[in-house]
């Protein structure tokens, strides 16, 4: 699997209401590597995140034309269930969310809905420990997830959406919420995660998506026409976008034109 | 303490420097605007003056008033309510509690099946009203219809609180308790083996009481237990849908526990409600003082018989019915302690 695709997202518009908020963003993600998405705010990156793992039908007034193949299935299909593409393809948040019960219960809940047959808690020990938060609650798996500190809540929820092994994990913002010494344990915990799971990062810390990510997709806000329309500026090896950009408008938000 | 010295000569100086500058804005403000390139706004703060200092003072002190003024009320209602009783209370001690027979010309008093009346319609009408308010509660916050078409719903379930007692027990009379006697009749037929259902429906009695008790309370369960819901955070919601829940998953193992302790509160409320609640139930209970496990049979609660033997009541019948209130607001005060309580220790494990 090593360098293909994992998921292949032809995003052609995606709708809230009336209002485009996404146009044009054809984004493939590697497997095995950290792809992240980058760009001022209101550029739709965690919008197109979220059509990955079909996030956004949460919210009544989307709506989205293109094709996002994951597996080589269109998951955007008619037939396809939501419910099962995001059991596929995990998500960790941009404030941490964990379930308002005990941490061994967090990491085991996809497993339980996944009527998984085998050893929990060994799962749920792996998982914490990938996560590297296993020393840290060894001794309290029963108190409750909201009683960890904010770093240690995002690194939960990275337990609970990994303890199913999922093909994918999409990261939004994960650290925004946290300081810089959660933040540091983060990222290196995301390049340890990358030898097992696709990632997908979008992140407004630019020195984060040049830290962490392999490819970085560079999106923009097109203000013509009076409303604000998110959609791919330049995807390219990371280096190669920081540092040599093909585009303009790149340039001038590397230099810090613009944010 | 350096520091604070050097704070407050800075303070002074800058103190002096305002000072002086809205002099020579005084002098002249040509001269100054022309120094600074643009007119400059002059400073607009200044100390609240006496009046309106007073008029603060003045608030706090009346909102201070209102709120121990309330409090004030309450205990005076209790200390009346208690003194009016205490000659009962002398008198009939527990034995009014264990009592039966409530018999105003043998002046023999005790409401043990009042009580049982009381708590038995109201647990009956908690338990129908907690498991349709839930349900509704459910159904208009989860996104199963479209938003117009919840709120729409809401506005019609929060109506039903508006309906007057008295006319969900003329209600309950003449459409409730006909529609039952088939059903009752049938089940007692059937299954009169069973405790609830071993005497038939004869008119007013338990289980048409509790039925109608439900309805009424239905609004504040289902009302409640809705922004209980509401309030679960939508990252929370995002967090399990995300993980690949179903609806149900999701529903019944994250956002209902979430939001758990406060439809416990909208339970207790609701069981509050359904504890005081007099006319539907004077109309539809059947005043029977009996103890049964029986829906069908008629029976009593507290609030039925109190305001039902008030206007005939002698002296001494008024102080045993005194009696009973005080028993009364002691059961609904227990049951909102403990709800509290429960409510306090389940926030406190959820969070810690």
């Amino acid at each position: 699997m090593k360098n293909g695709i994992a998921i292949d997202c032809r995003l052609d518009a995606l709708y809230y209401g009336d209002f485009l908020a996404v146009r044009d963003s054809h984004v493939p993600v590697e497997s095995g590597s950290i792809t992240g998405f980058i760009g001022p705010s209101g550029c739709g990156k965690s919008s197109v995140l979220r059509c990955f793992n079909r996030t956004n039908d949460l919210i009544p007034s989307f709506r989205f034309s293109g094709n996002v193949y994951f597996q080589g299935q269109d998951i955007y299909h008619k037939s396809i269930d939501p419910v099962s593409v995001r059991r596929y393809i995990g998500m960790v948040f941009q404030q941490p969310n964990p379930f308002a019960m005990s941490i061994f219960d967090n990491v085991a809940f996809g497993l339980r809905i996944n009527k998984y047959k085998g050893e929990v808690g060994a799962r749920v020990e792996q998982a914490l420990r990938q996560a590297a938060l296993w020393d840290e609650v060894k001794d309290k798996l029963k108190k409750s997830g909201l009683s960890l500190s904010g770093g240690q809540q995002q690194r939960l929820c990275i337990a609970r959406a990994i303890a199913t092994s999922p093909a994918v994990l999409l990261m939004d913002e994960p650290c925004s919420a946290l300081d810089p010494i959660a933040t540091r344990s983060i990222e290196e915990l995301m390049l340890e995660l990358k030898t097992r799971y696709t990632i997908a990062l979008v992140t407004h810390n630019m020195q984060q998506a040049r830290r962490v990510a392999d490819k970085t997709a560079f999106m923009g806000v097109d203000i013509s026409g009076g409303r604000r329309t998110g959609y791919l500026v330049e995807l390219g090896e990371t280096r190669q976008v920081f540092e040599e950009p093909r585009e303009e408008l790149t340039r001038e938000y590397m230099r810090g034109k613009f944010s | 303490m350096s520091d604070s010295r050097s704070d407050s000569r800075s303070d002074s100086r800058s103190e002096s420097r305002s000072d002086s500058r809205s002099e020579s804005r005084s002098d002249s403000t040509s001269d100054d605007g022309g120094a600074a390139g643009a007119p400059v706004a002059a400073p607009v703060a200044r100390p609240p003056s006496a009046m309106e200092r007073l008029s603060d003072r003045g608030f706090t002190g009346a909102t201070r008033i209102l709120t121990w003024g309330v409090v004030a009320l309450a205990g005076y209602i209790v200390w009346e309510i208690g003194g009016h009783a205490l000659p009962a209370i002398r008198e009939y001690g527990t034995g009014f509690l264990t009592g039966t027979e409530w018999d105003a010309n043998r002046q023999q008093f005790g409401i043990l099946a009042q009580i049982w009346g009381t708590v038995y319609s109201s647990l009956l009408a908690l338990l129908m009203a907690g498991f349709v308010g839930l349900t509704i509660a459910i159904f208009l916050t989860q996104g199963f219809l479209p938003r117009t078409l919840e709120t729409t719903f809401r506005y019609i379930v929060e109506l039903l609180a508006a309906v007057p007692s008295v006319v969900y027990g003329l209600w309950g009379i003449h459409v409730v308790i006909p529609l039952l006697r088939p059903v009752a009749e049938w089940l007692h037929a059937g299954f009169s083996w069973i405790p609830f259902f071993s005497t038939t429906l004869s008119g007013p009695g338990m289980f048409p009481a509790a039925l109608v008790l439900a309805i009424m309370i239905l609004p504040t369960v289902a009302a409640v237990s809705q922004d209980a819901l509401t309030a679960v955070p939508h990252k929370m919601k995002e967090a399990v849908y995300g993980i690949g829940a179903t609806r149900w998953e999701a529903i019944v193992k994250v956002i209902v526990p979430a939001a758990s302790t406060s439809i416990f509160g909208a339970m207790v409320l609701g069981l509050g409600r359904a504890l005081g609640e007099t006319m539907a139930l004077a109309m539809l209970v059947g005043n029977s003082n009996q103890i049964t496990l029986s829906l069908f049979s008629p029976a009593n609660t507290l609030a039925a018989a109190l305001a039902l033997n008030f206007p005939e009541a002698g002296r001494i019948e008024t102080q045993a019915l005194m009696y009973s209130a005080v028993v009364l607001l002691a059961i609904t005060l227990i049951v909102n302690v403990i709800g509290a309580a429960i409510v306090a220790r389940a926030t406190k494990r959820l969070e810690a």
